[in-house]
């Protein structure tokens, strides 16, 4: 079974972000990039399926520019066998991403697509779902245990009130949650060997996919700081402020 | 022009969410319809006529909508959509999974997780861990858009809509629910309750975490974590606040052995006063909260319960 799966290179998860001075755009000038949490946690799903015999090739997929090339290398070291960059500088929505990586599958024929289920930059929590949708297949979202059996798969998933299990046909999109697994470091040597894992680049306009924007963004903002309020010196003291000041209790 | 709303229900009962979606949506200035699709779901069906604004509900019952999977769901909601300008759903995790999937299948983009309307094609919402507002506008016929609860304040419940039934779609056969391991709890919800009190890795183990439960008791409170005590077991997935978890906004949030990671602040923020309990007076929790007591959690939370015992 092939696996593909989908790492988009975002703002490092530590960074604070701010706006350019000018509020234009967030500022990523000298700023640690790396690849999305969630496709981390991926990216470490699939080499446990491979590593567990299920498995046979994983294909990592990264759509941006150039420098996305490292995050693809990451996901190399870690165990990917291939390497996929779609190149391209625009910034893309996560529909255009979607149709993208459909005619990804189409090439690749994989079984299984496991995305993250969010990416950290623009929180949009949307692409592995619009997939599922475009290709016609089930989706397993906010996945925190994954099971392939002979007919399909059994995903625990992350929902508001608890867990719950379902079944899926394959194959399908699934995408992942915090608790499917903690992902591996990467060693020296397997950076070295990563770097003679094919990583394959094709130019965006090659799909002849139609990823114009839908959303225009009409401006960016910080939201109002909260100021720090005060330190109270005991339980007596902050009791008072929450009974008498603050009126919340 | 006409907005569908997606109801989030278990089938008995309406999920308060919807009504916080139904608040959104009324700032469309357009028309309300709502969608119940589920299995025996008349109750809920009822519940959602009563919410104002509300000009019709759709009732669609069938076996394979009761667990709400994405797979039928979207295609009943797609096979509608072209009579509408808009669709909504919560941006709970019922409706962040259906929704991106209609949007994709209606070759639409979605705007996820809405904080503010502007104008009926004209949204805000946060990225980055609310770190910006992104003020966005869709250029697509039809708006796909799900809306944070907590933004909008719930519409009431004087309506009296018409409830029509409508014909449902095939079972495509692609998923099944098997089992939901539910949180049971006599506790308010956590992202409807007044008062929140949240446990970090400064609790040290579930066991501690009836410390907590000490405390919500008395306040009426109900208790939420952060991801690394989730992760480390204490506490179940679904008390996770922040930007990959729940968001809240009490009036009153009680952080205790939370250190205010990025993350975190992005789901409790908006709560109208922050207090923090923290023996490091250096945690950037303390940058956002209105009372901060830099104490151990362990003689402090004691402290508290005796105090509100009296
Ligand atoms: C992709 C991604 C998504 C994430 N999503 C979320 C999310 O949704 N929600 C979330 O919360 N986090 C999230 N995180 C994790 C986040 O970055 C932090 O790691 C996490 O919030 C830390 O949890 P904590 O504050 O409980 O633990 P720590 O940071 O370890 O802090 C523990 C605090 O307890 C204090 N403490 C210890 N003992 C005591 C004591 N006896 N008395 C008083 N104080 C004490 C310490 O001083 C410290 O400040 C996410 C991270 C990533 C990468
Ligand atoms: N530019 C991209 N390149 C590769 N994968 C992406 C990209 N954008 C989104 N994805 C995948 O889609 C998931 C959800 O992203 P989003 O819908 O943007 O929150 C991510 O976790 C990735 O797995």
């Amino acid at each position: 079974m092939k696996i593909v799966v989908p790492v988009k290179r975002v703002i490092d998860a530590n960074v604070k972000v701010r706006l350019k001075s000018d509020g234009s755009a967030v500022d990523s000038d000298n700023v640690k990039m790396s690849m999305n949490p969630f496709d981390e946690i991926a990216v470490e799903e699939a080499i446990r399926l491979k590593e567990a015999g299920v498995a046979g090739e994983i294909v990592a997929v990264s759509i941006g520019s150039d420098a996305c090339q490292d995050v693809l290398r990451s996901a190399l070291a870690m165990g990917a066998d291939r390497a996929l960059l779609i190149r391209t500088e625009a910034v893309l929505e996560p529909l255009a991403v979607a149709k993208l990586l459909r005619e990804v599958v189409a090439r690749e024929q994989p079984q299984l697509v496991i995305c993250g289920k969010q990416s950290t930059d623009g929180d949009a929590n949307q692409a592995g779902q619009m997939l599922a949708g475009l290709l016609g297949w089930p989706q397993a979202t906010f996945a925190s245990k994954l099971d392939i059996g002979a007919d399909g798969a059994t995903v625990t998933r992350e929902i508001d009130g608890g867990l719950e299990i379902i079944a899926v046909t394959l194959p399908a999109v699934v995408t992942t949650d915090l608790r499917l697994n903690s992902p591996r470091y990467t060693t020296l040597p397997n950076i070295m060997k990563a770097k003679k894992k094919p990583l394959d680049v094709i130019a965006l306009d090659e799909f002849g996919v139609d990823t114009r924007p839908r959303l225009t963004t009409l401006g960016l903002a910080e939201p109002a700081a909260r100021s720090a309020g005060v330190r109270v010196a005991d339980v007596a003291e902050l009791l008072a402020k929450l009974k008498n000041e603050a009126k919340v209790i | 022009m006409t907005a569908l709303i997606i109801a989030e229900h278990d089938n008995d009962s309406l999920k308060s969410a919807t009504a916080n979606t139904i608040a959104a949506a009324r700032r469309l200035g357009v028309e309300i319809h709502v969608l119940v699709a589920g299995s025996a779901c008349s109750a809920a069906a009822e519940q959602a006529a009563r919410l104002r604004g509300v000009g019709k509900v759709l009732m669609a019952d069938a076996r394979h909508y009761e667990g709400g999977l994405a797979e039928n769901l979207a295609a009943l909601i797609v096979s509608r959509a072209q009579a509408y300008s808009h669709v909504l759903a919560p941006a709970t995790t019922f409706g962040k999974n259906v929704l991106p999937r209609v949007a994709a299948q209606l070759d639409v983009g979605q705007v996820s997780d809405i904080v503010e309307v502007l104008a009926p094609d004209t949204f805000v919402r946060p990225i980055h861990a609310g770190n910006v507002l992104a003020k966005v506008r869709s250029d697509d016929p039809i708006k796909v858009i799900t809306v944070r609860a907590t933004a909008f304040e719930a519409t009431g419940q004087e309506g009296t809509a018409p409830i029509e039934t409508i014909a449902p779609g095939p079972d495509l056969g692609m998923s099944r629910l098997l089992a939901r391991e539910l949180t049971h709890s006599s506790r308010p919800e956590l992202t409807e309750a007044k008062i929140v009190v949240s446990g970090g890795r400064g609790l040290q183990s579930g066991e501690n975490f009836k410390l907590l439960e000490a405390l919500a008791d008395r306040l009426g409170a109900a208790i939420g974590a952060s991801r690394a005590a989730v992760d480390s077991g204490f506490v179940p997935n679904d008390y996770q606040v922040g930007q990959t978890g729940k968001i809240v906004a009490p009036q009153l949030y009680i952080a205790v052995g939370i250190s205010g990671a990025i993350q975190h602040l992005a789901g409790m923020k908006g709560s109208r006063v922050i207090v923090a309990i923290n023996k490091d007076p250096e945690a950037p929790i303390f940058q956002v909260a209105d009372y901060g007591l830099t104490a151990d959690l362990f003689q402090a939370v004691p402290e508290l319960i005796s105090a509100l015992g009296q």
